[in-house]
């Protein structure tokens, strides 16, 4: 029985199993692979998407649970002509060195500053805190949430 | 003992598997250069000028052959070929070619020599040039060791500006204008009137010319890109989520695979029930490995699924199952029996300690196994298809992934194409390549199909080769506010005794690895001694960031700490005092300048630690401030100097370093592996932490240049965690001796 995910605001129906967690029915059925497995148990914060533009472990979500859900990965988020402005401050602080986890912690920066403008040190934490960065990036991607934040409420 | 006595390690150990593979060793054999890679196939209109550049009519690719795995190196390594070649990085494709002996690491070999990286006496230059000669012969393809910048440096600049003056060359045959009256500049020859000839449309005509001999390499007042911080082209494909790393590889027809091994490492496999597994809906094959199954399925989470499903019947590891079994293995291993090395033996360091008016200091101090665990779990994939086999993966060790499917799998190894991929992070972990064996023996299965093997990331903490576990023990003495003598003795089990195997060459002598960072110290203390006990091989072993370093700059430098205070010296001062090398001594006046340094304890309840590492030739000294909270120790300032050499790329260095120095204290505050029932216990990232973002202070980096050439991938590791530990002590009086730190102290 197929199933249709709301995934970058297209419809696509997807024949497998509901339990089939999000994360693999985007990378293995639909090819966006710019989701990205790191743990499988909801640790490492690499598989986050936006559900109705709010940030989840793609890892943790089994389709059959996402019926009427507005799914938006990192390629719905910007392209390289249009980047969303969490991806303009990545690449102009030159965030990433393996750049592995970064996908995951844009869709965490994105959904912080889209519900809150402007955010504290200690806000910016408690949304980005569960994200593993193995290179150890951190100084940059605070600089880079709070470059977003100042552009964002510039515009 | 002479020097000669103790030359060359690995030198030594490759140039007898080179005589023995039958390579004549000769100045003829070793002046040759190996044959270009890009020409054999290469289309009419195309030119591979050198093996790092090629050109056709759609565009200008250059060639990088050291791996990609977030260090930045395939940028690098594009900029000192486009400084050359006048040509901008938005203008170029980079591509890291195939695996091939024109792409030999010249610098790895001489690694694992017994000489300082300070010591440039002749002996010391002979034994490099000889490791270089070797690894030569042998096309020796390794990223690793800090080696790729200065590797790569001449060679690179050296090949772009052969490929300028060949495509003038064939421009001045094209125009008939006079190759002196040519210019070069943003991928084109400059005519005399002003016209630009772009590079791509000469690329037919400079396949027909003869490349340029040696072009002398410009000065680096001329230097347009080396040295800026020009955006790196893969930073934003990793922003915007197209970066395409061989775990996202597709393929027409692909299907997915999972592995499943005993995860007591190198243990047998008694008996397996698979018919769950078999019978699960979109489960295609179950494939017999060394030591447990592969499960091929339509999609990744099925035959991760599967994979779960199969009964397994593990045997026993072949060594102690349990973690005070292996640290009983390193603790019994300070024998003269086991002796390694003694490389540092100045003065009478024993006889110096047992004198000691005030009385010997001593100490005990372990480190721990530790994962490499990069955030993209281990994969690759491959496929066999009418006597060829394709690879796609990310690998340091191209050529070896070839020999070994050549030695596991029976195929020959110029049948087996190795496609490079990105890497999601590497840490040393794609030295090895257990994770691509398996893959191919999956695509042996699935001829004619292309299978993309994932491992889960419970699958990639039980089958690493962690950072060995090591214990040291110091002695030493202290004399009218002076350290007077320092004896370390360090034992771990040997990385180059493991890994080497691994690779297929012979391994003998001493492990350098194993006193790494603590024998090549550059302190003038008048009785100072390290000798080196190789532990007996246990759990399979590996290079980890900055390898034995990581644990001896820990065990020197808290060491070290702890004589300076027992002198009642400053920790800082007294580290200035003792040291021999300009170079290190302004490392550590630039982290004090920097930290504004007033001691150890600049106000109750903060602590400030310095402690100081050469490795990878590169000095480094860091300052650790923690602020001791009611929620636990916070880190709150952290200064970092080092003399790097050339620095390619300001932004990318300082990331580098900056990266290095979080991985130090990441690891040292939270991280171990330890084994239960001959098994790694920590199964996912909920047992093995590194640094958190709320957990990371405000860290400055000043880069000392010079006109050396080093590599800053591990140079920052090595101080970190004895700088914290440190501080920790000068903050609380506590003195830990033992990591990770967590054990002992609470972090807020």
């Amino acid at each position: 029985m197929a199933i249709v995910l709301s995934v970058n605001g297209a419809d696509r129906a997807i024949e497998a199993d509901a339990e089939m967690p999000l994360l693999w029915a985007l990378r293995d059925i639909l090819g966006l692979t710019g989701t990205k497995f790191g743990c499988g148990a909801g640790i490492c914060g690499a598989c986050t998407v936006h559900l109705d533009g709010r940030a989840a472990r793609a890892c943790q979500v089994p389709i059959g649970d996402l019926a009427g859900v507005a799914v938006t990965t990192i390629e719905g988020l910007g392209t390289a002509e249009a980047p969303h402005p969490v991806q303009r401050a990545w690449i102009e602080e030159q965030v990433a060195q393996c750049g592995y986890c970064q996908p995951g912690q844009i869709m965490a920066a994105a959904a912080l500053l889209a519900n809150n403008p402007a955010p504290s040190d200690d806000d910016i934490v408690a949304a980005m805190d569960g994200h593993i960065c193995r290179c150890a990036t951190y100084p940059r991607i605070r600089s880079a949430v709070r470059a977003a934040a100042a552009a964002m409420r510039g515009a | 003992m002479g020097r000669t006595g103790r030359i060359l390690r690995r030198t030594f150990l490759i140039g007898t598997a080179a005589v023995a593979g039958g390579v004549a060793f000769g100045v003829w054999a070793v002046r040759r250069d190996p044959a270009n890679p890009l020409l054999p196939g290469l289309p009419v209109g195309a030119a591979a000028i050198t093996p790092f550049v090629r050109i056709d009519a759609a565009g200008v690719t250059l060639i990088a052959p050291r791996a990609e795995v977030g260090q930045g190196i395939a940028h690098a390594q594009a900029m000192m070929i486009a400084e050359e070649l006048d040509i901008g990085l938005d203008q170029v494709a980079i591509d890291p070619g195939p695996p091939a002996p024109a792409y030999w690491n010249g610098r790895v070999a001489a690694e694992g020599l017994p000489f300082a990286a300070i010591d440039d006496g002749m002996m010391a230059r002979g034994a490099r040039a000889a490791g270089d000669a070797v690894s030569k012969l042998l096309g020796i393809q390794i990223t690793g060791g800090s080696t790729s910048v200065p590797d790569m440096f001449d060679r690179l600049r050296a090949a772009g500006a052969v490929a300028r003056e060949t495509l003038k060359a064939a421009a001045s045959r094209e125009t008939g204008v006079p190759v002196a009256q040519l210019g070069t500049a943003g991928g084109a020859v400059i005519l005399p009137d002003g016209r630009a000839l772009p590079y791509t449309a000469l690329a037919a005509a400079a396949a027909a010319t003869p490349p340029a001999g040696p072009v002398p390499l410009r000065p680096p007042e001329a230097w347009r890109l080396i040295g800026r911080s020009i955006p790196r082209a893969d930073i934003a494909r990793k922003s915007l989520g197209t970066e395409i790393y061989g775990i996202d590889l597709r393929l027409p027809g692909m299907v997915f695979a999972t592995a499943r091994t005993n995860p007591r490492l190198g243990g047998p496999v008694n008996g397996m029930d698979a018919a769950a597994a078999e019978a699960m809906p979109g489960v295609l094959r179950v494939v017999p490995l060394p030591g447990g199954a592969a499960v091929i399925a339509r999609d990744t989470w099925t035959a991760f699924r599967a994979a779960g499903a199969i009964a397994f019947d593990w045997g026993a590891a072949p060594f102690p199952a349990t973690q005070a079994g292996l640290w009983r293995t390193i603790a019994d291993s300070f024998t003269d029996e086991r002796r390694d090395s003694r490389l540092r033996d100045d003065g009478d360091a024993a006889a110096a300690a047992t004198a000691a008016a005030a009385g010997a200091v001593t100490a005990e101090y372990r480190a721990p196994y530790l994962a490499h665990a990069p955030l993209e779990p281990m994969n690759a994939t491959a496929l066999w298809r009418d006597g060829w086999l394709d690879i796609w993966t990310g690998t340091q060790i191209p050529r070896f992934v070839q020999s070994n499917v050549e030695r596991v799998h029976g195929i020959p190894s110029e049948r087996v194409r190795v496609h490079q991929m990105p890497s999601g992070g590497s840490f040393g972990r794609r030295l090895e390549d257990d994770y691509v064996q398996q893959a191919v023996a999956v695509a042996r299965a699935m001829e004619g199909t292309p299978v993309k093997l994932t491992w889960t990331r419970e699958e990639d903490f039980a089958h690493d080769f962690p950072r060995p576990a090591a214990i040291a023990r110091g002695r030493g003495a202290v004399a009218d506010g002076r350290v007077t003598a320092l004896e370390l003795a360090i034992a771990a089990p040997s990385v180059a005794e493991s890994q080497i195997a691994r690779l297929g060459l012979p391994a003998a002598g001493p492990d350098i690895a194993i006193v790494a960072g603590a024998w090549d110290q550059p302190y003038a203390i008048p009785h100072y001694r390290v000798t080196g006990h190789r532990a007996p091989a246990a759990v399979p072993v590996s290079s980890w960031r900055s390898v034995g370093a990581s644990h001896n700059g820990f065990f020197h430098e808290s060491f070290l700490d702890e004589l300076i205070h027992a002198a009642g010296a400053d920790p800082l001062a007294e580290r200035i005092r003792l040291c021999s090398h300009a170079p290190s001594r302004r490392v550590l006046e630039a982290a004090g300048a920097m930290a504004g340094w007033a001691g150890p304890r600049p106000a109750p309840g903060v602590g400030r630690g310095v402690a100081f590492t050469l490795s990878f030739g590169v000095p480094v000294a860091e300052i650790v401030e923690v602020a001791d909270t009611p929620g636990g120790l916070r880190l709150t300032g952290v200064w970092v100097a080092a003399e790097v050499g050339r620095v390619i790329d300001p932004a990318g260095a300082e990331a580098q370093a900056t990266g290095g120095v979080l991985w130090g204290l990441g690891h040292a505050m939270h991280a171990e592996i330890t084994y239960e029932g001959g098994a790694a216990e920590q199964t996912n990232f909920h047992a093995f932490g590194g640094l958190r973002l709320s957990e990371v202070p405000p860290v400055q980096v000043r880069l000392l240049e010079t006109d050396a050439l080093r590599g800053l991938g591990e140079p920052t590791v090595p101080p970190a965690a004895a700088a914290l530990a440190n501080a920790i002590f000068a903050a609380t009086g506590q003195r830990i001796r033992e990591m990770p730190l967590v054990r002992h102290v609470r972090f807020a």
